[in-house]
């Protein structure tokens, strides 16, 4: 029983004494270097596996594409009024996916939040081929490939005309813009790795990171402007995501079609973006947690933290879902609301019922700590929450498409073929491999961050240990200073 | 007088911040704090302070990337779009200021990041060469002290460092 403010002092500070932590403090430095550097040289088989299956699924994708670019856009079985498919569902899926890396580097940066910084690296870079894989849709769903450069933005000495009132230009600037700010973010973030695996390598490895360290030695000039450089650029990462996604909504909101009008879209993209972007980032947490023997710094109170993070924001999303529901059902345009209703009860109706179970039902689980804890239900949880967060996009894309305002686009239900299905799984395939690659070349855990929490922690620490012996009612059975 | 430089390596911050603060109150001929820099493998911003003040420039890059690629954004787009007066436009604007707006506002982002790295490799001096007191210890738990000074105050210096703890002190002459 607390009965004064001292006690209350006290409980507050035993709590803060015996929280499990997010990582140890008395981790060597050149133990991080090591253990990090490690995953450089020999990972667990399961590396193996993991890259040649995704490397066999990107081949089925690049088959399919190109049996569709020689044959045409029928054999992916997308006419009208289906002209987007599973090409733009799954574009979206990717370019939401890649909100994760802003979320966890950017916004946790500016807040201080320093349980990120094992984790953050491999997340900026599933931003970056989470880009990556997101551009091949446009390309891919054109049909017409080589005439990509129509949606680029550039003067019109060539009569091209390029509509800059369109959103599938502004979709391309930022697009490109995003892409290449996560890429620089990414790298720049990386230089201090750069020159730790420089200093470690041998033979071609050590030129090539020499190469791309550019003779960092981490002097003081150096980390005062790389301080001030990483938190502008995450100053104008956070605008930059939330203005890809709200563009990516617009694409929908400023067409003709029923059902993508309300005015919560942009928001409601952004919290689907977000929340995609966190179930994968717990995905491959595990994975690399286990890939790479990172137990050590991938550790259960940070996943705790992340799907914490992740329930939070599937609350956020499946709030701005229903308001997406109920601004249609008692709004006054009938053709929405007939959307609505066809969605629900139409031929897609168990993929929409499907997805609001696995966005809105499932992350319930999240809410159970003996469930943040597993390791192999938080897997399962992660992948079903983002096969939900896919069909989500499915949803808004094709239901629309079948059940648009003209009568004669409701008796041309056009299942996606295997060509689309194909070209769907290589993108997983595409993703997977270039994001085994990368945690195979470069460093996935920043080795000087964790170096910092550490340090940081490790100051607190002793702190705290200075008070429990000017205050001994800290000091408890099991406890720090016991 | 010929200069030259020495590197003394530690294992804590505290003893590498005694041995600035000392050096700094010596009052050593020969010897400038300026002429002192820091290694470390974390950003450690209080001791940077110990050094003095030494400004960055990076914001200012990004003001200028900023404002060039809003500004720049919007000339490139309507002048893009003025070009198309004989295009009948159907009574809508030639340059619509809303969804013009949006493409200013993303290269305003791009120059603005854009710049700002230019900035960042201009002010940390990157891509640069090595120093040949480098020492790969710096990237992994030492923090080092490369300090430039005359020939005559180096024996008073390198005592200073021993008197710290310096855990290791290198030379030109010794590498």
């Amino acid at each position: 029983m607390i009965n004064t403010f001292e006690e209350r002092d006290v409980a507050v500070e035993k709590r803060f004494i015996h929280k499990e932590k997010d990582i140890r403090e008395d981790i060597a430095w050149a133990q991080i270097n090591k253990d990090v550097l490690k995953s450089l040289e020999r990972p667990r088989m399961l590396f193996w596996v993991i890259f040649i299956a995704s490397l066999a699924l990107f081949m089925v994708g690049v088959s399919c594409e190109i049996y569709q670019y020689q044959t045409g856009m029928g054999v992916a079985n997308l006419d009208n009024p289906h002209v987007w498919g599973l090409y733009i569902g799954t574009f979206i899926f990717w370019i939401g996916m890649s909100h994760s890396g802003t979320l966890l580097s950017a916004i946790l940066h500016i807040m201080h939040a320093d349980w990120r910084k094992p984790i953050y690296r491999f997340a900026e870079a599933m931003t970056t081929f989470s880009l990556m894989t997101a551009g091949l849709f446009v390309m891919v769903h054109l049909g017409r490939v080589w005439q990509f450069y129509y949606v680029v933005a550039y003067p019109n000495e060539r009569w091209t005309w390029p509509n800059f009132q369109s959103p599938l230009v502004w979709d391309a600037t930022a697009i490109f813009t995003y892409l290449t700010s996560s890429m620089i973010f990414l790298y720049i973030g990386m230089i201090p790795d750069l020159a730790i695996c420089r200093d470690n390598a041998t033979g071609f490895r050590k030129s090539f990171y020499t190469f791309l360290s550019l003779g960092w030695m981490g002097t003081d000039r150096q980390w005062a402007n790389f301080r001030v450089t990483y938190l502008t650029v995450a100053c104008f990462l956070i605008p930059l995501a939330v203005s890809v996604h709200s563009i990516v909504a617009t694409d929908f909101a400023v067409s003709q079609q029923p059902g993508w009008h309300i005015t919560s879209f942009p928001p409601y993209f952004v919290a689907g973006a977000l929340y995609s972007g966190c179930a994968a980032i717990i995905t491959l947490f595990i994975v690399l947690r286990y890939v790479f023997r990172f137990e050590e710094y991938m550790t259960m109170p940070i996943l705790e933290k992340t799907a914490k993070l992740t329930f939070a924001i599937a609350m956020v999303w499946t709030y701005l879902n229903l308001v997406e529901y109920s601004s249609t059902w008692y709004g006054d345009d009938m053709y929405a609301k007939q959307a609505l209703i066809y969605r629900a009860t139409g031929d897609f109706a168990p993929y929409w019922w499907m997805m609001n179970f696995l966005g809105s039902v499932v992350p319930f689980t999240l809410a159970f700590k003996r469930i943040r804890n597993n390791i192999p239900a938080m897997l399962v949880i992660s992948i079903l929450l983002n096969v939900g967060m896919w069909l989500e996009r499915w949803m808004i894309v094709s239901p629309t498409f079948a059940n648009g305002i003209y009568p004669w686009t409701w008796d041309h239900d056009q299942w996606p073929s295997l060509v689309q299905w194909g070209i769907v799984a290589g993108s997983f395939g595409w993703f997977n491999m270039l994001f085994m690659l990368f945690c195979k070349i470069f460093p996935s855990v920043s080795m000087y961050e964790v170096k910092e929490m550490v340090y940081h922690r490790s100051l607190v620490r002793k702190g705290t240990e200075d008070a429990t012996q000017i205050n001994p009612e800290l000091a408890v059975e099991g406890g720090i200073a016991s | 007088m010929s200069k030259s430089h020495m590197l003394a390596l530690f294992t804590d911050f505290d003893e590498a911040s005694n041995a600035i603060r000392e050096l700094k109150a010596s009052n050593l001929e020969g010897f400038n704090i300026k002429d002192v820099t820091l290694k470390s493998p974390i950003e450690h911003p209080e001791i940077e302070e110990l050094l003095g003040k030494r400004p960055v420039y990076v914001q200012f890059f990004t003001l200028f990337g900023a404002i060039f690629g809003g500004l720049g954004g919007f000339t490139f787009i309507s002048s893009s779009q003025a070009t198309f007066l004989l295009q009948p436009k159907g009574g809508k604007p030639v340059i619509p200021i809303p969804p013009d707006m949006v493409l200013t506002y993303e290269l305003f982002i791009l120059f603005g990041v854009y710049i700002t790295v230019l900035g960042f490799f201009i002010g940390a001096k990157l891509p640069m060469k090595r120093h040949k007191l480098y020492n790969a210890r710096v990237s992994e738990d030492q923090i080092g002290i490369l300090i430039k000074a005359d020939d005559t105050a180096m024996p008073a210096i390198k005592d200073l460092m021993t008197r710290h703890k310096a855990l290791e002190i290198i030379g030109e002459g010794s590498k």
